[in-house]
């Protein structure tokens, strides 16, 4: 997260200005000796808060510039150095000096570096010339061990007195674990008898192995406020990845002596083994190629089993066992090398309490964000996919449908809005809410819109219709740049790019109540809930996630229009229609009309005339553009299990086409 | 939400310090001096203590101290912002039974990530 400090700059230089002013009365007071044991205090604590703020605030060279001044004063404080005449002038001049630096920051200008240089020597040269070699050496001990070890062997024990200065362990294992992996072991003691145990005696000691690239010194860092309260020793873990060919044998035999060694106390002779398993870091792209291969897996399994049905059970007993095991087998491996490339949902979540209070504030509003099911498990090329969709649907949320604080309270509504972000597992999808309690959607001002937008011709009959306007093309209106989420976009670009992920979105809202919002997500990009329709022989795939509905057409929903029909009354709507044999210019396999299947892809709705609906499946997909080229109408292809290529539809295309085709 | 209480003599840095940690989630109480700390921490009870170490009437290792020794805060972390990176301030402040400490100037993002190592997530 990033905060604006620009915001605090004004109350600093004025903050500064007083404290000069601070300095300066207790300057002369102790001239004229009028100054008493509070005086120089007060003077030191001005300047140190200068110099803090201003480090704070990034004004480095303010913060630079006073710290000789500081640790003057501070031996004048401490009684180590008496204010002589030479002194004072010294300190006089550094004031000025201070204050030429406030004022130019203040008004935006370069630092009067030669007033500054000069009365940084004056300070240097009546300081101690220790206190400089002091401050030195103390970067010292961070730049030292510079290892280029793969991680560190860590034991910490801590003392009693952990636990009573608020210190907890859990939290610098957690800290350390951000450093790279963190695997390891407690060791808790046999003699430990609990109800003799005080409630803040640490008894507890823990062998770590952090596999990071950070030095000694940032591993010690994390200690730092514990050191003297526990014992702890570090050891960098042997290299093996590095090392040439020979390598794996003697590494094992390498690794357990030393441990076994170091850890005569704990005597356990297990342990070395178990720690090196916590995790391996691996290229997404190896990640991918397994993916693929098992998709190619299931395939050849189905394909398989498909040839065994004509065998007879009874004499190929074994074979359809074994068969039958391939199946689970390939089934859980497929769900596992699937789970590899799952990350919980919060990563994406997390950046959103910032945003949620940022826009809040701009908008004017007060808003409490709740999240929930963070844990949910999503594909990582859909988690990257989906960020941008959710931000922008949170911010229509803050910015249309939560009402101001003054308007909620004359609804009758607490001030503080409600919005709720939820992610859940349901039927093999992942479903995202995002659910407010503001105002909900005013239809009658969504129709009128529409209208005057020419989105539509004449108002839709439902409520469900007219909820389904904003996500039209041509409806939104929201041009307005921020600059918190940049350019809002509208709803159709919202719902597009959950459609090019094979999800839909759908809305329920409550006048005066609120809205919810949900997406429905595939699991993973690599496979697809389709449904298989049959056009004469060949098999096509339609994402389940498009289709609407399918009906037998009789007489009612096809009007005679003559010519080339290429409409379909449904419930008094007129759809386009399209013959996927006409289309891909296919022998129909039946005489009557067939099938129609009501589809949806980007807003558009139309028909599609198939054979026959063969069943609903997950398909693995395959991409023909890398494999023949990009056809229209086709998103991609499938194995299906007797063998067969079945070309996966591409609604949105489809839908797009038969616009074109009813315009003209 | 953990609770925090912020002690600071100068009003920008406990502005910087509140507006951090509430926009981060947290509730914050603010208090000028560890006089005035020590009062409202007593009628109360905060997950966190963050005090500046040079502070008019109490500072804040006397502060951590005083705290320490009242049985709501025993265990409670206390952070003392101080500008020194040597030891002397760090060890008086642990002996006075402080949890740890955030050296100043320190920026948003740095006093965020400090604060895990105090208060769980």
């Amino acid at each position: 997260m990033s905060i604006d400090l620009s915001r605090f700059h004004a109350g600093f230089f004025e903050e500064s200005l007083e404290g000069l002013a601070v300095m300066e009365a207790g300057l002369l007071a102790l001239e004229d000796g009028s100054a008493d044991g509070e005086t120089l205090h007060a003077i030191f604590r001005a300047a140190h808060s200068i110099k803090g703020g201003a480090g704070s605030f990034g004004f480095t060279r303010i913060s630079q510039a006073t710290h000789h001044l500081e640790t003057l004063l501070d031996e004048l404080r401490s009684g180590h150095r008496e204010a002589d005449a030479s002194v004072l002038r010294v300190l006089y001049q550094s004031l000025d000096g201070v204050r030429a630096m406030i004022a130019a920051a203040q008004a935006g200008e370069p630092m009067p570096e030669a007033q500054i240089q000069a009365f940084e020597a004056a300070l240097k040269a009546v300081l101690d010339p220790s206190a400089t070699v002091k401050a030195d050496s103390a970067v010292a001990p961070g730049a030292r061990a510079e290892s280029t070890s793969t991680g560190w062997n860590i034991s910490f024990a801590p003392s009693s007195a952990l636990l009573s200065t608020g210190n907890e362990p859990l939290l610098l294992m957690q800290a350390l674990s951000e450093l790279g992996t963190l695997s390891g072991e407690v060791h808790i003691p046999d003699d430990l008898h609990l109800p003799d145990l005080a409630p803040d005696d640490c008894r507890l000691s823990w062998r770590l192995r952090l596999e990071t690239a950070a030095n000694e010194a940032a591993v010690r860092d994390i200690f730092a406020w514990v050191e003297d309260c526990c014992v702890l020793t570090l050891s960098p873990i042997p290299d093996r990845v590095e090392t040439p060919q020979p390598v794996t044998l003697t590494a094992k035999t390498q690794q357990v002596p030393p441990t076994a060694a170091a850890d005569a106390d704990h005597a356990d002779p297990q342990s070395p083994a178990r720690l090196p398993t916590a995790s391996i870091r691996v290229g997404v792209d190896k990640v991918d190629v397994l993916i693929n291969l098992v998709g190619e897996l299931v395939i050849t399994q189905a394909m398989l089993q498909q040839a065994s049905s004509e065998l007879d059970p009874a004499m190929f007993e074994r074979l359809y066992a074994g068969l039958a095991q391939l199946e689970r087998n390939t089934r859980a491996l497929q769900a596992s090398v699937l789970a590899v490339r799952m990350l919980p949902v919060g990563t994406v979540f997390s950046r959103f309490p910032r945003l949620v209070r940022d826009l809040a504030d701009k908008f004017g509003k007060k808003v409490r964000l709740v999240l929930d099911g963070e844990g949910t498990e999503l594909d990582k090329g859909m988690i990257e996919r989906i960020t941008d969709p959710l931000t922008h649907l949170l911010r229509n949320a803050l910015d249309h449908g939560l009402e101001t604080p003054a308007e909620r309270l004359a609804a009758g509504k607490p001030e503080e809005g409600r919005l709720k972000l939820s992610a859940r597992h349901a039927s093999g999808a992942i479903v995202l809410e995002i659910e407010d309690d503001g105002r909900g959607l005013n239809r009658d001002r969504i129709v009128a819109r529409a209208l005057e937008r020419g989105v539509i011709s004449q108002p839709p009959a439902t409520p469900a219709e007219i909820d389904q306007l904003i996500f039209e093309p041509g409806f939104s209106t929201a041009e307005t740049v921020t600059d918190v989420s940049g350019r809002g976009v509208g709803m159709d670009v919202v719902r597009k790019n959950v459609l090019a992920l094979g999800g839909r979105i759908d809305l329920s809202t409550t006048p005066g109540q609120g809205t919810r919002i949900t997406v429905r997500l595939p699991l993973t990009l690599a496979i697809l809930d389709g449904m298989s329709i049959a056009v004469g022989d060949e098999v096509f795939i339609v994402p389940i996630a498009s289709v609407l509905e399918s009906f037998l057409p009789g007489p009612e929903h096809l009007p005679p229009l003559g010519g080339n029909q290429c409409l379909v009354k449904v419930r008094e709507r007129y759809l386009p229609l399209i013959r996927l044999s006409e289309r891909f210019g296919l022998p129909s396999g039946v005489d009557g009309p067939g099938i129609a299947v009501v589809v949806e892809a980007d807003g558009r709705r139309l028909a599609l005339m198939v054979d026959a609906l063969v069943g609903q499946q997950q398909v693995v997909i395959k991409s023909l553009e890398q494999n023949y080229q990009t056809v229209p109408g086709i998103a991609g292809a499938t194995i299906l299990g007797d063998g067969r290529v079945a070309l996966i539809l591409d609604v949105a295309q489809l839908a797009s086409e038969s616009a074109l085709a009813v315009a003209a | 939400m953990p609770r925090i209480l912020a002690v600071d003599d100068s009003p920008s840095m406990r502005q910087m310090v509140s507006f951090t940690l509430s926009s981060a989630g947290y509730e914050v109480t603010e208090a000028e001096d560890g006089a005035v700390a020590l009062n409202k921490a007593r009628g109360d009870r905060f997950d966190l203590v963050l005090a500046d170490v040079n502070m008019p009437n109490l500072d804040g290792i006397s502060l951590i101290k005083a705290l320490r020794d009242l049985p709501d805060y025993r265990y409670t972390p206390m952070l003392m912002l101080t500008t020194e990176a040597g030891d002397g301030k760090k060890q008086e402040g642990r002996a006075a039974g402080a949890t740890g400490w955030i050296v100043k100037p320190f920026n948003p993002e740095q006093l965020l990530a400090t604060l895990k190592r105090v208060l769980p997530a």
